[in-house]
């Protein structure tokens, strides 16, 4: 690593931490990210349902809100020229009895409220003309046009290689342990180096109270995490919604949602399962079964679709409501705490929230930054594999060539493990989960995968 | 998408997706029975599917008289289509089939189509994953299934794990064990969540004989570990928690149709077979489309398979013979069931055309162990009853004949009493 000060620690490589370095470095300040585990988005960000938000059934006037709709619009307007894509399916919350019918008024109020204008009541009929697939016994429901899919992980991995294209420094396998700040700069011990700058943010997300508590001596939350568990439905299946469905949401969870992601899969999920770890994302068949059967229950036609894939993710919840984002004003510390459920959406209007709470500095805003190279991973925008010249088709369910996987591994943010690579490639993601390309992968990644500590812009 | 908006760039007699041993067998057939212009569109880098990373014996006695190991079937099998003067084209994926037989094609020099008089969809089984199974618990790598614990052995030369075990305990399972001693490793235990040994009676002793600690009826299966395999746990059928430290899980078996192409097209797929939905001659529901191997069902071994490749070449010579450019719109009368032991029929339904050629058997597959009569009717008249009995997984056959002479005007409804 050539420099080892810098102007902006980000500590995490979640999406928000990912989103906090692209804006600081393009604000002009020297960034060094520092994620603990081998990769980035190894935590919450790891497995979402890829959803920009609206914001429609924020809580009124929270931060959570302003950010959500702050960062959707950031995302509207960046999404083109950071090859970002986007699959404009709107969302539909549904009823399916007179209980959840009364509470649609209310609802679509809030969303008012919000700022969201363009919700509109739609009848049974308009519903099922929409979605045909639906099951007949839908009672009625309204519509949320700016709900939109997107890819959950390129999303992240281009916040953070534009940084790096700008001169912002990664460093992976870097746990931050303890740090000191000496009234101007921070000295932060991590698992790797030290390293010394003059402001730090912590996005640690389900360690954010871990974090606060080792830099600060305490911490304002306590992280209870909350698991939810997905099924992923066959391509096929995805002729079956063109929208996103939601449930009424309870006073606990939004519910169980239906979903397309850009990948071109269906998503069934997710529960809300409070839980003491912070690294368990297991899965188990009961709630699996249980989700394959609430699915069918709105999209009958589920039943004769094969399951592609079952995950889980871990949302940074914690006792209190909302985020949980605080500067500490003369320690040049701001914790970005409990991104909880709309981390993806709100990241960019967090990172501009963060920038506002610590004042402009002395740096100069780039007036062309660079763009980064990006994977084209939707199944509804051109992939790589229709362009000739790329080798060989490596990964058939998800057409992934051999050129993909050879630019990301010789990339600027090289995968270190074969999930990194899945979620830059999507190699080993579709219908057969690796069975006919898992050989040739780890034949091609060989000893690549297992690499040394820094990448240095 | 409409055909006619992009160019077609080729044409040929036939067309067969996938070079594995139906596709070969049967475009080998085609050539010999004087078809011109036969091509084989394989996306691997290789043609002979899955028996290239079989590397155990027995492949090849009824085809050619001699016990080989699947590599060399598959080679010899390749090497039979091209002295045939079949057009191989590997590497060479075939990424979306269109009405009419009519294919997009891919490879590393681009895009193209393809126009064929009839095509046969080849494309063979692959084992379940984890997650088709429900299998909870973690989601670290060193979970593979056999078929690429072979391909990782065999044509790769790795070795993912020192100490695995098997899920699963069908015919697949046992050649899992034979791979990793291949590798001079002993799995650590063979555990079926069925109540017994899922391959024949015959091979019961079998994992005991390996060293291999066999578990059936366990529920509650589960992976452990982050970053590696590190532990399974599960109780056991007198209900008692076990957990194995492992390093690998292989997962076997529960086969089902590479059936992708069929998903995104407009050719009827049978949910029981996971399959396209045929008739007696192995058409699919548009007739310029036929299949044949285990894409049909899940799964007969290598020397069916070959054999119904020549059994489907023929039909498809008689089918250009009689029909030429544009084939029969058939619309066959569906074979139907709704006895719960009874999970699929093959063919799926009977067009008019008659036995000529046909299938003279019709393969069942069976939800749960059977003992009974099968009983064929159409229209409330018996055509066919017999004994009937087998076991999910095994091959159940029962005569098609007399379903084919008949003359049917309703469709046949088969019962299990
Ligand atoms: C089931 C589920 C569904 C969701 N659906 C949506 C959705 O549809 N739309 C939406 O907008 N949001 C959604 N979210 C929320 C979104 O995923 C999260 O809000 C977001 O991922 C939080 O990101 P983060 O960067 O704050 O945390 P994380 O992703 O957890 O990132 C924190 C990073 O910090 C690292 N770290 C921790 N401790 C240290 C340390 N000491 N030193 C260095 N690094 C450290 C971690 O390894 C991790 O990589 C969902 C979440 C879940 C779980
Ligand atoms: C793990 C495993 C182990 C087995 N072990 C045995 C055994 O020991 N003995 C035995 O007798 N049988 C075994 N079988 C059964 C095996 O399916 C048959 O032996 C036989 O290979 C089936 O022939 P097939 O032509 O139907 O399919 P395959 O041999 O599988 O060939 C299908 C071919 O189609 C190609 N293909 C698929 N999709 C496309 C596409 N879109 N475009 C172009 N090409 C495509 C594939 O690459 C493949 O080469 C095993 C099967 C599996 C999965």
């Amino acid at each position: 690593m050539s420099q080892k000060h810098f102007d902006v620690l980000v500590i995490g490589g979640g999406v928000v931490g990912c989103a906090m370095a692209r804006h600081f470095t393009l604000a002009g300040a020297s960034v060094a990210l520092l994620e603990k585990a081998p990769d980035v988005l190894d935590g919450a960000s790891k497995g979402n349902s890829a959803i920009l938000h609206t914001g429609f059934d924020a809580p009124p006037d929270s931060l959570e809100l302003a950010c959500i709709q702050r960062g959707h619009a950031l995302y509207l307007r960046d999404h083109a020229g950071l090859q970002l894509p986007i699959l404009r399916t709107g969302a539909l919350v549904l009823a399916w009895n007179a209980e959840q019918m009364a509470k649609l008024p209310a609802l679509i109020a809030k969303g008012q409220a919000n700022g969201v204008s363009d919700i509109r009541m739609l009848s049974r009929a308009q519903i099922l003309a929409r979605e045909p697939h639906l099951s007949e016994t839908v009672v009625g429901g309204f519509e949320v046009p700016g709900e939109v899919v997107i890819d959950p992980w390129t999303t992240a991995h281009v916040y953070l290689l534009q940084a790096m294209a700008n001169g912002a420094t990664l460093l992976r396998s870097a746990e931050v342990l303890s740090g000191d700040f000496d009234g101007a700069h921070w000295r932060l011990r991590t698992s790797a180096d030290e390293i010394t700058g003059k402001q730090v943010i912590n996005c640690a997300g389900l360690y954010g109270d871990i974090v606060d508590t080792a830099l600060l001596g305490e911490s304002t939350f306590f992280i209870r995490p909350r698991k939810g568990q997905f099924l992923v439905f066959d391509k096929a299946a995805s002729r079956l919604s063109s929208s996103i469905l939601l449930p009424v949401p309870t006073d606990k969870t939004k519910g169980i949602v239906i979903c397309p992601t850009i990948f071109g899969n269906l998503l069934v999920g997710p529960t809300a399962e409070d839980q003491d770890s912070r690294t368990d994302a297991s899965t188990d068949r009961e709630t699996l079964e249980s989700l394959r059967m609430t699915g069918k229950r709105m999209l009958p036609g589920l039943a004769s679709f094969e399951v592609t894939a079952a995950y889980a993710g871990l949302r940074p919840a914690c006792a209190a409501p909302g985020y949980q984002v605080r500067r500490v004003p003369d320690m040049n510390y701001v914790s970005v705490g409990a991104i909880r459920s709309t981390g993806l959406s709100a990241a960019l209007g967090l990172a501009e929230q963060v920038a506002e709470m610590l004042g402009r500095g002395d740096h100069v805003p780039m007036i062309d930054p660079q763009m980064p190279e990006v994977e084209r991973l939707s199944d509804y925008h051109g992939r790589d594999w229709q362009e000739p010249g790329y080798g060989e088709i490596v990964c058939h369910c998800e057409r992934v060539t051999r050129r993909e996987i050879d630019r990301v591994l010789a990339g600027p943010m090289p995968p270190r493990s074969l999930q990194g690579l899945k979620r830059r490639t999507r190699v080993c993601m579709g219908r057969c989960q690796g069975f006919y390309c898992r050989g040739t992968v780890a034949q091609i990644c060989g000893d690549r995968l297992d690499m040394p500590q820094e990448d240095a812009a | 998408m409409n055909v006619e908006e992009r160019e077609i760039l080729a044409f040929c007699a036939v067309a067969i997706v996938g070079g594995g041993t139906a596709g070969l067998s049967l475009a080998t057939e085609l050539r010999h029975l004087g078809v011109g212009d036969v091509v084989v569109i394989e996306r691997e880098t290789e043609a002979g599917g899955v028996p290239r990373h079989c590397g155990h014996y027995p492949f090849g006695l009824r085809e050619y008289g001699r016990l080989m190991k699947g590599p060399d079937y598959a080679r010899r099998n390749v090497a039979e289509a091209q002295e045939a003067g079949v057009r191989v084209l590997t590497g060479t994926a075939v990424t979306g089939l269109h009405p009419g037989g009519v294919l997009d094609l891919s490879g590393n020099a681009g895009s193209a189509r393809l126009s064929a008089l009839r095509v046969v969809l080849c494309t063979g089984v692959r084992e379940a994953s984890r997650a088709q199974r429900f299998l909870g618990g973690d989601r670290p790598p060193g979970v593979v299934a056999t078929g690429t614990l072979q391909d990782m052995v065999y044509l790769k030369g790795l070795r993912p794990f020192d100490r695995p075990v098997i899920l699963g305990s069908e015919l697949v399972s046992l050649s899992a064990i034979m791979t990793c001693r291949h590798l001079g490793i002993t799995p650590l235990a063979m555990i079926e969540e069925e109540e017994r040994l899922i391959a024949r009676p015959l091979f019961r002793p079998f994992p005991a004989l390996m060293g291999v600690r066999l578990h059936t009826g366990v529920r509650d299966l589960r992976i452990h570990g982050r970053d590696r395999v590190e532990a399974v746990s599960f109780f056991d059928r007198y209900g008692g928690a076990v957990s194995l430290e492992t390093d690998g899980v292989i997962v076997s078996g529960r086969f089902r149709p590479e059936a992708a192409l069929i998903s995104d097209s407009h050719l009827e797929r049978d949910p029981g077979t996971g399959g396209p939905v045929v008739d007696q001659f192995g058409r699919c529901s548009d007739p310029s489309y036929f299949a044949a191997g285990n894409l049909l069902r899940a799964a007969e071994t290598s020397g069916w398979c070959w054999r119904e490749g020549v059994d489907t070449a023929r039909r498809i010579v008689a089918d250009i013979a009689r029909y030429g450019v544009q084939p029969a719109t058939n619309a066959p009368l569906p074979i139907q069931f709704s006895h719960p032991a009874l999970r699929f029929v093959v063919p799926q339904g009977i067009a008019p055309g008659g036995s000529q050629g046909a299938m003279v058997q019709m393969q069942l597959g069976l939800e749960r162990p059977f003992s009974g009569r099968l009983v064929a009717r159409s229209a409330g008249k018996v055509l066919w009853s017999g004994r009937l009995s087998g076991a999910p997984v095994r091959r159940v056959l029962a005569p098609l004949a007399p379903i084919l002479h008949a003359r049917l005007s309703a469709p046949v409804d088969l019962a299990l009493e």
